[in-house]
């Protein structure tokens, strides 16, 4: 990828990270960094496209310790899950012979599982000895009549954000606009008016990924409302449905900042608006249907959509009452990145909990200004990425619960500290007015578990010399040694409380 | 506190209990040179017989008393007094067991004056101990017919305290229940050696039925097990530790009969069981607790915290000997899982205790029964229960007698910190093995994906015929 669509893709105009002075996305810090690189955002952000064939070009350690590892499900093909790789060696990287072995990597593919498409995910290796993607893939798509579509995000361009957008700006510029969607059928049609659907609206979600299969408990609602979802990028995905995605009415950006660049090119080619929005917790699930009348500007549907949120309100606050007064008042610390850092606060608060601070490591201003409108001036929010920082954070505020991602898990765990996993490789779906359901459920099962109480025990034979292991100044262990050294943690500070 | 539900109906049906003579068998079968003699008619050794070699994969010696039509009308006295000569004269064995069963105890036999008759009539034998126990096959089951077996040796070959004065500092009594395994009884006089002690176990299952291979290619008797000699000893210990709940009993004569202290427990499963038994060697020893515990007691507390998310609110159905049970219960209880059906093959004291709503006597189809009506997601259970669960469409963990469907179940180590773990790891293992019912998959009326067709058939086919829906778990 060319030095110039790399800096373009790093200054994303409509991203609020660009009113600070750090433009676009920070980089990273040597010796003190945690998280992906741009391979890994970019296959995180196509891979649950279920009926493409996923090539990775690289040497084994790209795909190999990366495949297989995502919640995305698919209500259908299941291709997405086969890992496929180039697996380069010795010979193919110094006798050039990588370009060769990737056409016919795609040819097996091809062959042999018959995929709508196949994408070629760029790695380390092959940019840096200057494999041409570009041509391989044209020359492939010409040959055997499949789309080839070069995914150019090896590892060194940056961070896994900025691989999420180049996956985007990838789909923009080959995929998306290449295919018109079916109209509706006659079948589809009478379909809706029997169910009291006056008209069918065209919508795509961005940065979707149905995890765990939660974005079927949002879609039933959909329906119920008429609109049409032309394309879920990426979540349960199919090629052509991605080719479609200019014809939708409107856009909605979903829990994530990092394909803000697919929405903002198809409002500047197409004119389709987009908004901002989140399907976790009973409030933002329906400010987001809402946000859909309001930019549709239907009053049938937005009829529609408010005796639907009145009905599915009533109904999930009356099956979460029984559990209300178990988790009710336990004190929460999130720490997750971007939009997550609030859409789950407002989640936690519907259910009573107390949102005692947040992380605020990848969120804009704009996400900043959102939790303090949620939990009050004085949010607690904190900065760093140090394990030690975040455990000693849990101990300042007497959090009883850690939601992080999986990254965090061990940490917790082995501070003997309840958790709740809220990040891609989660197997519990929490979307939707039934997605809280499950999410209750999880948070009660880590809080209530006696398992805590036994991993605090000290042996009856320690005696005078017991420390309890929850202490301060017990010895933790962190994941990486960098991090609990880390010099420069910032912590707890809101930048301008 | 849970209800202890009586059996109501005629009709056991995939029985989950085993016969008390059996499990006196059993403790018998723990002594070495020790060879059971079951006062009944051949069948009942013969299915005795066949149960433990199943379970165990060894030869099991087990005789009979062999009543036939005649002497089970006109009485059998002679038959137990001529099988305890032939016994005797051909096996030489160090000691003999006489379970009756429910046919010798229904005829009336006396077995204690049977005995007594036998050593009148054969002096020369005098030296060999003869056990009798009354275990009639219509009272209690294998754990209560275990524990009699083990008050019948002690009250019969353990002399009073004044006939052996004195103590060996290092020596411990173990006590071991029914519910232990050989596996779990090795573990145990590890953990006891650590601390510099020598424990003499009894019954010693881990040194008969560990299932070794020996130098001489065939035995009439045991193999192994505790020595007859070191029970006449048993009042040399400091200390006795006394692991089961179902040997109080026993526990209270040897007591009586040595005056050795004694420290009970209902098992030793889980982290507090483990800690207090690991405590008390700490304590009569007077040494430190080595590294190596200490260690595995951080490596259990991790097991916990990291099995409790597939764990917590886990639906667990059990069946199991009381004993067993408590254990079982106690060690999934404080992994957060809940026990939404839990059937016992007998009444016991304790049952009552137990942190679960109902506990049944009764037999597998309970089980089957509370555990669909519960939504039971694992089966803790013997190898009868494979149907059970196979049925119910979810995972067992085979746990007691008998072990049959697969190879080395007696040898699985289920107490200590080690054996807790593990436990915790199978458990959360079978969970996630099972592929979970996540959310299901939705397809809009107005949805234009491909592959409709491939979903639709997905949908008319039984779950698991989408490669995906199964392999999309993880």
């Amino acid at each position: 990828m060319k030095a110039r669509e790399l800096s373009q893709l790093l200054q994303e105009p409509a991203c609020a990270h660009n009113d600070k002075a750090k433009s676009g996305c920070s980089r990273p810090k040597p010796g003190a960094s945690a998280g992906g690189c741009a391979f890994d955002g970019a296959q995180i952000s196509l891979l649950p496209i279920a009926d493409v064939a996923h090539v990775v070009h690289g040497p084994i350690a790209c795909a190999g310790s990366s495949w297989d590892n995502r919640g995305a499900r698919s209500s259908g093909p299941a291709l997405y899950r086969i890992g496929m790789t180039t697996d380069l060696n010795e010979h193919d990287v110094i006798m050039g012979r990588g370009e060769k072995r990737l056409f016919h990597a795609i040819k097996e593919a091809i062959d042999r599982y018959s995929p709508a498409a196949v994408f070629v995910y760029n790695t380390c290796v092959p940019a840096l000895i200057g494999d041409d993607l570009d041509a391989v893939c044209k020359a492939a798509a010409e040959h055997w009549g499949v789309p080839a579509i070069p995914v150019d995000a090896a590892g060194f361009y940056g961070t896994k954000n900025l691989g999420n957008r180049i996956a985007g700006e990838t789909m923009v510029k080959h995929v998306i606009g290449t295919r018109e969607p079916d109209p509706p059928s006659v079948a589809m049609h009478e379909e809706a008016r029997r169910r009291g659907i006056e008209r069918i609206h065209d919508v795509n979600l961005i940065a979707e990924y149905n995890i765990a299969g939660e974005f079927w408990h949002v879609a039933p609602l959909l329906d119920e409302l008429g609109l049409r979802v032309l394309c879920t990028l990426s979540g349960d995905a199919r090629f052509r449905e991605v080719q479609t995605m200019h014809r939708a009415e409107v856009n909605m950006m979903v829990c994530s900042k990092a394909m803000l660049n697919v929405a903002r090119k198809l409002e500047e080619r197409y004119g389709t608006p987009w908004f901002e929005g989140s399907f976790y917790g009973i409030s933002d699930t329906s400010q987001a249907l809402r946000d859909f009348a309001r930019h549709l500007d239907d009053p049938a549907l937005t009829a529609c959509t408010e005796a639907l949120i009145a009905r599915e309100e009533a109904r999930v606050r009356a099956l979460l009452e029984p559990w209300r007064p178990r988790l009710s008042g336990k004190r929460v610390l999130v720490y997750t990145g971007g939009v997550k850092s609030w859409s789950v606060v407002s989640a936690l608060q519907d259910l009573g909990m107390k949102v005692v601070a947040t992380g605020t490591k990848k969120s804009t201003e704009e996400d900043k200004a959102r939790i303090r409108e949620l939990m009050g001036a004085d949010a607690k929010m904190l900065q760093s990425e140090s394990a030690r920082e975040l455990l000693h954070a849990v101990r300042e505020y007497e959090a009883d619960i850690l939601i992080a991602g999986g990254r965090n898990l061990y940490t917790a765990l082995k501070a003997r500290l309840p958790f709740l996993d809220i990040n891609q490789e989660r197997e519990f779906g929490y979307a939707g007015y039934q997605g809280m359901l499950e999410l209750v459920r999880q948070l009660a099962l880590t809080l209530e578990s006696p398992v805590w109480e036994l991993a605090r025990q000290p042996a009856p034979w320690a005696g005078a010399r017991a420390t309890a292991p929850a202490t301060e100044d017990a010895p933790l262990e962190t994941d990486d040694e960098s991090e609990a050294m880390d010099p420069t943690p910032v912590l707890g500070i809101p930048e301008e409380a | 506190m849970a209800v202890v539900t009586k059996r109501s109906k005629a009709l056991a049906v995939n029985p989950l209990k085993t016969s008390a003579p059996m499990g006196a068998a059993l403790a018998f079968l723990g002594v070495n040179r020790a060879m059971p003699m079951l006062h009944g008619s051949q069948g009942c050794t013969a299915f005795a017989k066949v149960f433990f070699v199943r379970h165990f994969r060894e030869p099991i010696p087990l005789q009979t008393s062999a009543m036939d039509q005649v002497s089970t009308i006109m009485s059998a006295d002679e038959n137990v007094i001529e099988g305890l000569a032939t016994l005797c004269a051909k096996s030489k064995p160090a000691l003999i067991g006489v379970p009756t069963t429910g046919l010798s105890e229904t005829q009336g036999t006396d077995v204690r004056r049977v005995v007594k008759a036998f050593r009148a009539q054969h002096p020369e034998f005098a030296h060999i101990p003869v056990v009798p126990v009354n275990t009639p096959d219509y009272c209690g089951s294998l754990e209560t017919g275990y524990a009699a077996a083990v008050h019948a040796m002690i009250d019969v070959v353990v002399p009073p305290e004044h006939a052996a004065p004195g103590r060996a500092e290092q020596r411990i009594n173990v006590l071991a229940g029914s519910s232990l395994t050989p596996g779990d009884l090795e573990h145990v006089k590890e953990l006891i050696e650590a601390f510099g002690l020598q424990p003499v176990v009894f019954p010693d299952l881990a040194d008969s039925l560990d299932g070794h291979l020996t130098e001489e290619d065939f035995s009439a008797l045991t193999i192994g097990g505790t020595e007859v000699a070191d029970l006449r000893t048993l009042g040399k210990a400091v200390a006795t530790l006394v692991i089961g709940r179902s040997l109080n009993a026993a526990a209270d004569l040897l007591r009586a009969r040595t005056g050795v202290p004694d420290h009970r427990f209902d098992h030793l499963m889980g982290l507090q069981a483990v800690d207090e038994f690991i405590h008390v060697l700490a304590r009569i020893s007077g040494q430190p607790v080595p590294r190596r515990i200490e260690r595995q007691r951080a490596q259990l507390q991790d097991a916990l915290v990291d099995t409790h998310f597939a764990l917590g609110f886990a639906r667990v159905a059990v069946a199991a000997e009381p004993e067993l049970l408590l254990a079982l219960v106690d060690t999934v209880h404080a992994s957060g899982a809940e026990i939404v059906a839990a059937v016992a093959t007998v009444a016991a004291q304790h049952l009552s205790e137990l942190p679960v709503a109902e506990v049944k006597i009764g037999d597998l189809e309970d089980l089957e029964l509370a555990a669909r009506a519960n939504g039971a997601a694992i089966v803790i259970g013997n190898s009868h229960a494979a149907d059970t669960s196979a049925r119910l469409g979810v995972p067992l963990l085979r746990a007691g007698f008998p072990q049959y469907d697969l190879v080395g179940g007696y040898q699985k180590l289920w107490v200590g910190y080690r054996g807790t773990r593990q436990t915790l790891f199978d458990l959360a293992n079978l969970l996630l093995l099972q592929a979970h019912h996540g959310i299901r998959p939705y397809r809009s009326f107005l949805s234009v994906k491909e592959g409709a067709a491939a979903v639709a058939a997905a949908a008319a086919a039984p779950e698991a015929a989408s490669p995906e829906v199964a392999a999309n778990v993880h």
